[in-house]
């Protein structure tokens, strides 16, 4: 099978598991993430034709939320946390310090493709300011130092 | 007899290694031949001390902490587990001044039981509130909330018996009962630790909530940032549907209710409650008109009670020792009490349950022990994001809603993050604009585009162009914010913005202001 029908497959599936829930329209839009890691732009029609919605408006909620994307992501997705609680402990010079160890901006991602950077407003890990989240992982009281040898782990991980 | 070793479960104990130590752990003893029962519990909230490990002793529970996996070693050579001394060793865990001053009613197991295990929330008192009110009237379940002055936790402190009232007492074939989790308020995490440490007492509330207004089907709307709380809910869930405490027969009585966590997608604006129903429906957060109230016309157009984490949490100790016990905690129209949340820059950061009262003075240095760097508290923003920074002069303000809306202050969801004297008050001030313009839902006008005027002009002012212009600008431009939302999003990002300026406004380059004329915007 091609990596495209497989895809195709593992968003009908998911529609089929869950369309007919009320509201189904977020639960299948995380399942499509879960499985694939972002909502394929050609996954919108057929997501709109299920639902009996407009593409605009499937189009519309995708784009409406922060957290679902349309384009893969790296390998490890890092969120940093921007909040008050956060800057309060020195979050503005890890972010710096972040941007520039993955030499990429917010919602970008490296070109060897291992890691993706986004904003995240509070993690609810306030009480271990700074945090950081990566992948499903949570960090807590994360120094420059701390940050580096995390990456190199991930780095040095298969 | 096999030793009980307890390691905190909780996302913050785990982001600090918890979970590596519980693997120490359990490889040391097995190395050495010992039988140990190792617990995942749920954090005590003081978070300077994780990992804090417990073990039970014959006297009580015996903390230490903060343990690395470096430390596990020296742990067993000191015999740890019968309770030996060790340079890490706190002592009796309910004889620690921070918990001990404190007074748990809706965290009354957080940290002591196991979140997921149904035996281990039956013998603390668990679905002792839901087994009264299966004997109660709905009105007299509802009376009982009302009676107990229990005001809506999220922030809003609306009166949660009266919300209930309405829902049951308008007529629909389906009523739902929504759990507003999406705790995005920066500083906050009190809904977190229910939902990771104790998932079932929010289970409990929301079913005694379903059967008092007659909904039969609840919906959890968890934030997507707690993956951890998730998996908890699901897991507490399963166990109470096989256990006859959701489904259609609750314990036998013929009620039913049930129940399903939904996630939200990183959207803060989510977190309020028509914006919330909108998203659950599947669509755009977008916010809603009120009226209609979504008491009366709520999700899927149906009446809904929407609650609060921790409003809802507080319902079955409510209905377990009736509504006079709780009311008889707390100050003025504030009843009962509010689980305060330190965080930010402060030496002991971790979660604080107390009867509305203290002062927040009291709150910052007999708990939080002061600024974690050391340095003064400059400022101190309590009630997310949406709150108003607050300077020393204010400290002693107590916490206490009515109070805190005096000096033109929220106390919101309970959340305090403090700044110590480096923080430079107009980049927090262009911050709140610059989060109210990422979040906007872009459903009104004055949210939508203000905030972005307002992000530009705080970066005018902050580069010292045209201040006696610009100044009075930024008020205006709050002015209309605070006047003219749809919602708290817009409406309160004023509270951050103007309280810096008035508050500090050398920050802004300019002298003092007379903050009592300038409070009102």
């Amino acid at each position: 099978m091609t990596e495209a029908s497989t895809t195709a497959h593992t968003v009908q599936d998911v529609i089929t598991a869950l369309k007919d829930k009320p509201g189904a329209l977020l639960p299948i839009l995380h399942g499509i993430q879960d499985a694939l890691g972002y909502i394929p732009s050609d996954s919108v029609p057929v997501i709109a034709k299920a639902l009996n919605l407009s593409r605009a408006e499937v189009h519309g909620v995708i784009s409406f939320y922060h957290y679902f994307r349309d384009t893969p992501p790296g390998k490890h997705t890092i969120h940093v946390c921007r909040a008050e609680s956060c800057q309060a402990m020195g979050s503005s010079e890890l972010e710096i310090h972040v941007k520039n160890k993955l030499g990429i901006d917010y919602h970008e991602t490296t070109t060897d493709g291992q890691f993706s950077l986004e904003p995240v407003y509070c993690l609810g890990n306030c009480a271990c300011s700074p945090a950081i989240q990566i992948d499903k992982d949570f960090y807590g009281r994360v120094s420059n130092t701390c940050f580096d040898e995390i990456i190199s782990e991930l780095e040095t991980s298969v | 007899m096999s030793i009980t070793i307890y390691v905190p479960c909780d996302s913050s104990a785990v982001s600090l290694g918890a979970d590596r130590v519980a693997k120490a752990i359990a490889q040391q003893a097995e190395q050495r031949g010992l039988a140990i029962n190792l617990v995942r519990n749920g954090s005590r909230g003081m978070y300077w001390l994780e990992t804090m490990v417990e073990v039970a002793t014959d006297a009580g529970r015996i903390a230490y902490g903060p343990v690395q996996t470096s430390d596990v070693g020296s742990l067993f050579d000191a015999d740890f587990i019968n309770g030996g001394n060790h340079p890490l060793a706190l002592g009796l865990t309910e004889e620690l001044p921070y918990l001990k001053k404190q007074q748990r009613l809706t965290f009354a197991r957080v940290g002591i039981t196991n979140p997921i295990c149904l035996d281990d929330y039956l013998a603390h008192d668990g679905y002792r509130g839901l087994t009264n009110a299966l004997n109660m009237s709905q009105a007299d379940i509802v009376k009982a909330v009302t009676d107990s002055g229990l005001r809506g936790r999220g922030g809003a402190a609306f009166p949660t018996g009266i919300k209930w009232n309405t829902v049951m007492n308008t007529h629909s074939e389906q009523k739902y009962i929504v759990c507003n989790a999406d705790e995005g308020d920066s500083g906050t995490f009190s809904d977190r630790m229910v939902m990771e440490s104790d998932p079932f007492v929010l289970i409990e509330g929301m079913t005694i909530a379903g059967i008092a207004v007659g909904a039969t089907q609840g919906y959890i709307y968890l934030r997507v940032e707690y993956p951890h709380a998730h998996k908890a809910l699901n897991a507490a869930i399963e166990k109470v549907n096989a256990a006859g405490y959701l489904g259609d027969n609750i314990q036998g009585s013929g009620k039913a209710f049930h129940l399903e966590v939904r996630l939200g997608a990183g959207a803060y604006v989510c977190g309020e409650e028509t914006s919330l129903m909108e998203s659950l429906e599947g669509k755009r957060g977008l916010v809603r008109f009120k009226p209609p109230l979504p008491a009366i016309k709520g999700l899927f157009g149906q009446p809904t009670v929407v609650n609060n984490v921790i409003s809802l949490a507080s319902v079955p100790i409510i209905l377990d020792k009736g509504g006079d016990f709780y009311r008889d905690f707390g100050m003025g129209r504030s009843r009962g009490t509010l689980p305060l949340q330190l965080a930010g820059n402060l030496k002991h950061t971790g979660l604080v349950e107390l009867a509305f009262g203290l002062t927040l003075r009291e709150l910052l240095y007999d708990f939080g022990g002061g600024s974690a760097t050391g340095k003064p508290i400059k400022a101190v923003q309590v009630g997310g994001p949406l709150g108003a920074y607050l300077p020393e002069s204010q400290f002693d303000t107590p916490l206490d809603y009515e109070a805190f809306a005096a000096i033109w202050a929220v106390l919101g969801h309970g959340g305090v993050v403090a700044f110590d004297e480096t923080v430079d008050m107009a980049v927090m001030a262009k911050y709140s604009m610059e989060f109210c313009a990422i979040e906007s839902c872009g459903k009104c006008t004055p949210c939508r585009i203000g905030s972005t005027r307002g992000y530009e002009l705080m970066d005018d002012i902050m580069q010292g162009r045209e201040l006696d212009k610009n100044i009075p600008l930024l008020r205006s431009l709050c002015d209309t914010l605070l006047n003219g939302s749809l919602c708290a999003l817009g409406g309160m990002t004023p509270y951050p913005v103007l309280s810096a300026l008035n508050h500090f406004p050398e920050d802004f380059g300019i002298g003092q202001t007379n903050s009592t004329e300038t409070n009102a915007a």
